[in-house]
């Protein structure tokens, strides 16, 4: 298994730097995880709803949201600095596991994370991503192309939840919340890669 | 005619809305490309051509549900 972390990129940037993955992965090289975060983005995926962007595209762009069209499953989703964005590059036909097994392994990284910090959090099967009671600390959304999958998660660690008021994330009315906004105290994203990467090769390994 | 099907995508999921078709009627498609986009909840899902030839058939379009296993098209 590869790792990249790309620090702070582009949504863009980190796409096309997927999309290679996916060829080299698709060819037989090693499953890949690119770890990264964006600037302020907002992503709408296939299942999007114009009902679910409570602030005009144009007002958006003015407010210094880049927005993005992308090629992934389900509706509108923000990324931004303190968001940690996982894009797993993984062969579905080698992992043997279904999309929803994949989908489950994706959240169990997140939920494994947080048991670290000694906070209980879990994958719902109805409504994907990582919760921790009623509130949403992880989004999904995935694209697969040869059976090897991109796009993926992006887990908020010390996101400006406030952000999140443009939007209804993943069309849903729910609260989001962060790590450090849990804890009520601030965590190095250093130390965070450090423990995905150890829980991505666990529960993928 | 080689057939392109909805796969199993596993663990229950039945149905997928079919997004896009990357290639037309009658258009050549090569092996290992991809061919259709489904899309599940939080998943959009490309098939590719299992085969190179001529795209012959499409049997469900862009913005129709198809179920697992029904036959989205065909390459000859």
């Amino acid at each position: 298994m590869n790792f990249f972390d790309l620090g702070t990129i582009d949504h863009q940037a980190a796409f096309l730097r997927q999309k290679a993955l996916v060829v080299d992965v698709a060819n037989g090289s090693p499953d890949a995880l690119i770890l990264c975060e964006h600037p302020k983005t907002l992503t709408f995926g296939r299942k999007f709803h114009e009902a679910n962007l409570f602030v005009p595209e144009a007002e958006l762009a003015g407010r210094g949201f880049l927005l993005v069209r992308a090629d992934r499953g389900g509706d509108v989703t923000l990324h931004a600095p303190g968001q940690l964005v996982l894009y797993p590059i993984i062969d579905l036909k080698r992992a043997c596991c279904g999309l929803k097994g994949y989908l489950r392994k994706l959240e169990q990284v997140a939920v494994d994370l947080l048991d670290d910090f000694g906070i209980v959090a879990k994958g719902d099967d109805g409504n994907r991503g990582v919760w921790i009671g009623q509130k949403k600390i992880a989004s999904i959304g995935i694209g697969v192309s040869r059976w090897v999958t991109y796009h993926g998660m992006g887990l908020n660690i010390s996101t400006d939840l406030s952000l999140f008021r443009v939007i209804r994330p993943c069309g849903l009315d729910v609260a989001m919340t962060s790590l450090c906004e849990e804890l009520k105290r601030p965590v190095l994203m250093d130390e965070v890669k450090q423990k995905v990467i150890g829980h991505f090769k666990r529960v993928f390994g | 005619m080689i057939a392109i099907l909805v796969p199993d995508l596993g663990d229950g999921i039945t149905k997928v809305e079919v997004a896009s078709w990357h290639k037309r009627e009658g258009e050549a498609v090569v092996k290992d490309d991809d061919l259709v986009e489904l899309v599940t909840d939080k998943a959009s899902f490309n098939i590719p051509a299992p085969v190179s030839g001529i795209l012959r058939k499409i049997h469900y379009p862009a913005g129709g549900e198809a179920v697992v296993g029904s036959l989205l098209g065909e390459i000859a």
